[in-house]
């Protein structure tokens, strides 16, 4: 299990992680359900973290993965924020569409 | 140029890969396209413990168990107590225009091409992976790490944590009437 890295090579973890960022990049653009767009940042979020440790790994080096840590708290406390926003956003407008949301658009 | 794992005599290691892999981005998209929210989160949840299987395959145990306690734990019960909050399970979504959705095709697949070709051609640059053995992720030495070198930093995500509470306290508190 030392030699992961040799049997599956960094590049298949760079594709796959290129691929969940995309999916999330997508995810965003194709959806009006500002909780499902919020979904699609995490997936973002995570394919980054996946690269993170991956290079972690390739590198041999904790400091990625410290990194990963940080970047975890920095999740929790946006999804935290953003649930409270959308919350208050429902309470006003009934709905979370964020085609909705254009208040601000003269 | 591409590494591909020859199937008919992979290891046990890559087989279990392809399979998280695998697993991984298809739950991913069918989070995406389900119209029911709730099957959405739990479409998620499956795809975060597929991406911690992931970091115990890279032998990252730190990380995966806190993975599995923040992501699948925590932030997946936000969501779901949110959308059950706002009666949110039902699947009467309206889409996005036509030309929006095709654009958005369009482009997931342009960004895909972009990025994987970048990332074939710094190919060269990253090089072979060599092991020395040395023991660089338990959570021995990621605490020395972070407690060390990363001590301020890790003193902030505290102060970052206790402003999001503070924040989100204020945000969802119920505003009184005015008479």
């Amino acid at each position: 299990m030392t030699n992961i890295l040799n049997e599956i090579g960094i590049e298949n973890y760079i594709f796959l992680s290129v691929i969940l960022f995309c999916i999330g990049v997508f995810g965003v653009l194709y959806r009006r359900n500002a909780i499902i767009v919020f979904m699609s940042i995490e997936i973002m979020l995570n394919a980054v973290n996946l690269l993170f440790v991956a290079f972690s790994t390739y590198h041999q080096d904790a400091q990625g993965q410290v990194f990963v840590f940080f970047s975890m708290a920095v999740a929790a406390a946006e999804v935290a924020v953003g649930l409270a926003i959308l919350v208050s956003i429902f309470r006003n407008l009934g709905s979370i569409d964020i085609n909705n949301l254009k208040n601000l658009k003269g | 140029m591409i590494h591909i794992p020859d199937f008919a005599h992979a290891s046990t290691v890559q087989i279990v890969f392809c399979f998280l892999a695998f697993i991984t981005v298809i739950t991913a998209f069918l989070a995406i396209f389900s119209r029911n929210p709730i099957h959405s989160a739990l479409y998620l949840v499956i795809c975060f413990f597929t991406i911690a299987g992931h970091y115990l395959l890279l032998n990252a145990q730190f990380l995966a168990i806190v993975h599995i306690i923040v992501y699948s734990g925590a932030i997946m019960i936000l969501f779901l107590f949110t959308i059950m909050l706002m009666n949110l399970n039902k699947e009467n979504e309206v889409h996005k225009p036509r030309i929006t959705r095709l654009g958005a095709i369009v482009s997931f697949f342009l960004i895909c091409v972009v990025l994987i070709l970048v990332f074939i051609n710094s190919k060269p640059i990253a090089g072979e992976y060599i092991t020395t053995g040395e023991d660089y992720q338990s959570i021995k030495v990621l605490g020395r790490v972070l407690l060390n070198e990363y001590m301020v930093p890790f003193e902030f995500a505290s102060i970052l944590l206790l402003v999001a509470m503070i924040g989100v306290v204020l945000l969802s508190k119920k505003e009184k009437t005015e008479k």
